[in-house]
């Protein structure tokens, strides 16, 4: 990572704790879940409350949705890492590759429900363009989807919307196909705190 | 709606800690990387692009602001207030819209 702090300046329990989840997983620790014990009062613990709640709360969003949704507000942001990692994970989660890559390939050509589509391309926009308009949630709404979920989504996009920008600006390692599908199965196992 | 309630709320004490948590940048600094304005100088490049395009960020960048004496610990505090920032507006524009749409939906 760009800043040595984040590559060697962790406490002696996080390094601890770094060095079992290698020897037990196989992996080092991806950069991102490092990131959030560095001086974790400053952000970590409250950014992955932030993310748990909206990534794992309850909605009536699976959690494959959001994970879809995730992987597709990286894609917006060109964020390789955290593209890899979410592809990975909502892949597992909807037990589904070819899905998630049609998806991130052409939205609207993609074979998922109206309202998920409406959704993402809200997203989308937002992420893009940095504003939304009520006609814009409107189309989502028009297509089946609550004001909870749409508001359930809006979350989901505020947190990678964080995420992806720390992935890019302190350069979190890229994961091996081998490291995503086994961070991907943490996630869906334990969520994000 | 608590789940909503929760998520905001936790949402709310993320921004809160970035901002007038104890740090190593002063809170006038964060404020500043948090709206992405009045960003000085040496930051500029930097901030600049973890707002609007994280992903065109260079080593370049994260050097001059090293070079211009900022420690690493600021660094760190600034880029994630940046990043905050920009995320914290998103929600806002993606809420105040849904707010706005309150008596327009259609089958929803």
């Amino acid at each position: 990572m760009r800043l040595d702090i984040l590559n060697h300046g962790y406490s002696p329990g996080a390094k601890l704790l770094f060095a079992v989840i290698r020897m037990f997983s196989g992996h080092p620790l991806p950069d991102a879940a490092k990131v959030v014990f560095y001086r974790p009062g400053f952000y970590g613990t409250q950014a992955t409350k932030f993310t748990h709640e909206a990534m794992r709360g309850p909605s009536a969003w699976s959690v494959a949705d959001r994970e879809l949704m995730a992987a597709f507000v990286s894609k917006v942001n060109e964020c390789a890492f955290c593209v890899g990692a979410h592809t990975a994970t909502a892949g597992q989660a909807y037990h589904d590759h070819a899905k998630v890559q049609a998806v991130l390939a052409d939205l609207e050509s993609a074979p998922v429900e109206a309202g998920l589509r409406a959704t993402l391309r809200m997203l989308g926009k937002l992420t893009r363009e940095g504003k939304l308009g009520a006609e814009d949630v409107r189309e989502v709404l028009s297509a089946g989807v609550s004001r909870q979920q749409v508001e359930d989504a809006l979350a989901v996009c505020a947190a990678f919307n964080m995420t992806n920008r720390l992935a890019d600006v302190f350069g979190f390692e890229l994961l091996s196909p081998e490291a995503s599908e086994a961070g991907a199965k943490y996630l869906l196992k334990r969520g994000y705190q | 709606m608590p789940d909503a309630d929760k998520k905001q709320t936790a949402h709310r004490a993320l921004v809160d800690r970035v901002l007038n948590g104890d740090g190593k940048a002063s809170p006038e600094l964060r404020a500043r990387a948090f709206s992405n304005a009045d960003i000085p100088t040496p930051l500029q490049a930097l901030i600049g692009k973890v707002a609007t395009r994280p992903a065109q960020v260079t080593d370049a960048d994260v050097a001059a602001a090293k070079a211009s004496g900022f420690t690493e610990d600021q660094i760190f505090e600034l880029v994630i207030a940046a990043a905050v920032g920009q995320s914290a507006r998103l929600y806002e524009a993606g809420l105040a819209a849904l707010a706005e749409a309150n008596d327009g939906g259609g089958a929803g």
